[in-house]
């Protein structure tokens, strides 16, 4: 490694570090804003230009606030468990490739942290670390509400986990390869054809349908924040962190929503693609700027959507989660791999793919009909 | 109605400590004495209540131990099972299995500092998981002895003292407790002022559920519901503001009429509600009736059935929810609700669902009839032309000099109730609201006792809840709707 790669890479470090930090303020402003435009409210106006800076003051208050401990918790894992949130969340985030490549100075640059080559999987290792730190939070801080939620926490993202894993292998699948660069670039297939190319059509919505869902489940944002769950469970696991502690949870889950957003958009949406291409633009500005631009277009309008989902839906109930989880996105993505990988071999077999899983589902939602009569005849006695 | 008796001994309720021994007593049947090994009579025997119900825990003394802990009596107590107990029936211990042994279940407590008990009331919760197997409601904690204050009070003072009891339906507090009062004095109201009163009655109703329908989508997480709710609920607020001065608390409906006149133009100002509530109920119906989570959250979720709601004496939409047609304006009509055309809304199940059905009903209902009050709305004076009861108006009192002095006695010593008791109650938003005033003939009640609907449909809270999730409990709770301040008083 010369000096030079050291120095861009260590750029390309600090770069990512403060963008993420940069955003996270700036979604919570967003979602705040956006939140009180939507019930009649003016939300957040008085720190910076409307209010932009509100985040960067509640920090600086946290900052201040006293660090409590409580007495009945398990001190060294109720401290360690902020940091287990904060650095999967912001691990995960350097296998999302924000642009294309850029040139200075003789050196063609990725606008990517790293593109390790299990790619992908590192995100699912990533988020399945983030389960313990909710996990450990609830259960170390010897009270009865944070360790309700981290019971939820840990059921819920473990089971969320698998539908979020098999709607990421479709991708895989179709893609051959695991790294999130080859992911972007099977996607930019023509330059003309932006839409048809993306994974989002290609392989049917259903996967995209079914990742968009789980991975809201899995960084536990509304309507499916039952770890948190402030009606319920007062504040779920965090309920006994203060200062900055509490603001690190909040960090991780705001990179997170950020995190899962790209990652949303690198699967699915081509990533960096858009309709204007990457090359003879010379008139539109520098053609680096373009993907990034797309970029940040498309996982601007993801998070509104999750901004939207929490301003508007009800919160769904610990079974009903589980039910959807397990009796409804799991069958289903494992069904849609099937017949991904069967029109990959071969159309014939596609088709008896698509009847097999008809068939199975049938067969599935009869079973489970059953299963809830009979349960119903046995409660009753 | 206000029979001439004075009672001489009358029992002090309110003193939970020696009530406890009577609950107990009701819920004493044979089988329950052989079962926890006391031949004793409990009947006349002061019971120890540390004894009987403070058990030692792993976070100190509470009221609530563990199954294995908990006597027979306790439990089935407050698994809602023997409240009213129909004469001759007796407790079978067999009903009430204390599984010990190998479950482990916890006992939570949600409140009195928890964001959604609705104010201060406790929840002492057993749980297995998340499946709740017992509950016991504690209240006191915002008791401020208001019915005890009434009694120092006179009766023009009085409905300041009972506003603040439903602090959300405040108008509801002043209508029962004056309408008590005029039943002892035995006036007749000017028919303006009853036609007000009912205007006030609705446009109260409409306040409190939108409150109700706000909080509600704040406890299932849906928080723009919260601010739509409160939007609607200040054009509400702002015509109360107009006519009585005050926002809450307005001590407005007063014994012998009401304070002041509508305020002029008042008939835009309703316009203005009507059509802008009529849209705001349907925004409800897109964001929440048709909701598929919100249906999964609230369908089947809580279910009480009719003979349940009528053994624990609830009333109003827990009751209706179920499926009886239980409305006082309906049923024994006071004021002028035999005049106006509107339907009691009545579910089926008795679910959560149904109660949020039944208050989206009975908010169009409310608009109905504030429609046909407000074309209804006769002339004539706003309150009764008796000197002693109606302070004289501002202008007589620098003319006249008998003006001065009845003002003066009145504001002073107040007037003067013949001797009796008497029960009057009205359908407040939350069920039957009741005021029972027993009277010696002075100008002060000698026994206030409101008959609050939050505090009895608090009741069957332990019922509501048993076998349901902690997802569930908070619909639940919130669907039953109490306000702390009525309950403790």
């Amino acid at each position: 490694m010369t000096l030079a790669d050291f120095i861009i890479d260590l750029v390309r470090v600090v770069v990512a570090f403060g963008f993420l930090l940069v955003s996270v303020m700036l979604l919570i402003w967003f979602e705040r804003k956006v939140i009180s435009d939507m019930q009649n409210r003016i939300g957040p106006n008085r720190a910076g230009p409307f209010g932009i800076l509100q985040t960067l003051a509640d920090g600086i208050k946290l900052f201040f606030k006293e660090d409590l401990v409580p007495e009945r918790s398990d001190r060294v894992v109720f401290k360690l468990a902020p940091y287990l949130a904060i650095v999967p969340a912001l691990l995960s985030f350097v296998i999302i490739p924000v642009g294309g490549t850029v040139h200075i100075a003789h050196h063609a640059i990725q606008l990517q942290v790293a593109d390790p080559p299990m790619g992908i999987l590192f995100l699912l290792a990533m988020s399945g670390i983030s389960v313990y730190s909710l996990m450990l939070a609830g259960w170390s801080s010897g009270s009865k509400y944070p360790l309700l939620g981290s019971v939820r926490a840990s059921a819920q993202m473990v089971s969320y986990e698998a539908a979020l894993s098999l709607s990421i292998a479709a991708v895989v699948l179709v893609t051959g390869g695991l790294t999130t660069s080859s992911i972007v670039g099977s996607q930019v297939a023509h330059p003309t054809h932006w839409l048809p190319s993306w994974n989002i059509v290609r392989l049917g919505v259903i996967p995209f349908v079914v990742f968009l869902i789980a991975s809201t489940a899995e960084i536990n944002r509304p309507p499916f924040d039952l770890v948190e769950g402030e009606q319920e469970l007062v504040g779920g696991f965090h309920t006994e962190y203060s200062s900055l502690r509490f603001a690190l949870f909040f960090l991780a889950e705001f990179m997170n929503t950020i995190t899962m957003s790209a990652v949303a958009v690198t699967l699915f949406l081509g990533g960096p693609d858009g309709p204007i291409p990457h090359s003879g633009t010379h008139y539109l500005g520098p053609k680096w700027i373009w993907p990034i631009i797309w970029f940040g277009a498309k996982v601007t309008a993801f998070l509104f959507f999750q901004v939207w989902l929490r301003a508007t839906l009800p919160r769904l109930r610990y079974d009903q989660l589980m039910n959807l989880g397990w009796k409804i996105l799991i069958p289903v993505s494992l069904a849609w791999l099937l017949i991904v990988g069967a029109m990959k071999l071969k159309l014939s077999w596609g088709i008896a793919a698509i009847v097999a899983s008809l068939v199975l589902g049938v067969g599935m939602v009869r079973a489970l009909a059953v299963g809830k009569r009979d349960a119903a005849i046995s409660e009753r006695g | 109605m206000g029979n001439n008796e004075t009672p001489i001994d009358l029992p002090d309720p309110g003193n939970p400590v020696e009530d406890a021994p009577d609950l107990v007593v009701s819920a004493t049947g044979t089988g329950a004495q052989e079962h926890s090994g006391e031949a004793s009579d409990h009947n006349h025997e002061m019971v120890d209540y540390e004894d009987e119900f403070v058990h030692e825990t792993s976070e100190g003394p509470q009221e609530m131990g563990l199954r294995e802990d908990t006597q027979l009596l306790e439990y089935s107590k407050e698994s809602g099972a023997v409240l009213r107990m129909p004469e001759g029936v007796v407790l079978d211990p067999a009903d009430f299995v204390i599984e010990s042994g190998e479950d482990e279940s916890m006992v939570i407590n949600m409140g009195p500092q928890h964001p959604s008990t609705h104010g201060v009331l406790r929840l002492m919760l057993e749980l297995e998981g998340e499946t709740i197997l017992r509950t016991k409601p504690v209240i006191g904690y915002l008791h401020t002895g208001m019915e005890k204050t009434g009694e120092t009070l006179s009766y023009l003072q009085g409905s300041t003292n009972v506003t603040r009891m439903d602090y959300v339906s405040p108008l509801s507090n002043e209508l029962c407790f004056s309408m008590t009062v005029e039943a002892l004095l035995g006036v007749e109201m000017p028919p303006r002022a009853i036609w007000i009163r009912m205007l006030m009655a609705e446009l109260n109703r409409i306040n409190s559920h939108l409150i109700w329908m706000a909080t509600n989508g704040m406890d299932l997480a849906a928080t723009s519901v919260m601010i739509y709710g409160f939007r609607e609920r200040e054009r509400v607020l702002r015509f109360f503001e107009k006519t009585t001065g005050l926002r809450m608390n307005h001590n407005y409906i007063r014994p012998g009429g009401v304070a002041a006149d509508l305020h002029d133009g008042w008939e835009d100002d309703i316009e203005e509600i009507v059509v802008n509530c009529r849209k705001t109920l349907d925004d409800f119906d897109d964001l929440f009736t048709g909701q598929p989570i919100f249906r999964e959250r609230t369908e089947g979720v809580g279910i009480i059935d009719v003979d349940t709601c009528k053994a624990l004496a609830t009333t109003g939409p827990l009751l209706r929810a179920a499926g009886l047609p239980w409305d006082l304006r309906r049923t024994m009509p006071y004021l002028a609700y035999d005049e106006v055309e509107f339907d009691v809304i009545v579910g089926t199940r008795g679910d959560t669902f149904d109660r949020y059905a039944v208050r989206m009903g009975e908010l169009r209902e409310s608009l109905r009839i504030i429609e046909q009050v407000r074309d209804k709305m006769p002339l004539g004076d706003y309150r009764v032309n008796d000197k002693k009861v109606t302070p004289p108006p501002r202008g007589r009192i620098d003319e006249s000099m008998e003006a001065l002095i009845h003002h003066f006695k009145l504001f002073t010593e107040g007037f003067k109730v013949p001797q009796g008791e008497v029960y009057v109650a009205v359908e407040s938003p939350r069920g039957e609201l009741g005021c029972y005033i027993v009277s010696d003939g002075t100008s002060k009640p000698y026994r206030l006792h409101v008959r609050a609907p939050s505090f009895v449909n608090l009741e069957a809270l332990p019922v509501l809840l048993r076998g349901s999730l902690i997802a569930d409990a908070i619909a639940i709770l919130s669907s039953v709707d109490p306000v702390m301040g009525e309950v403790d008083r």
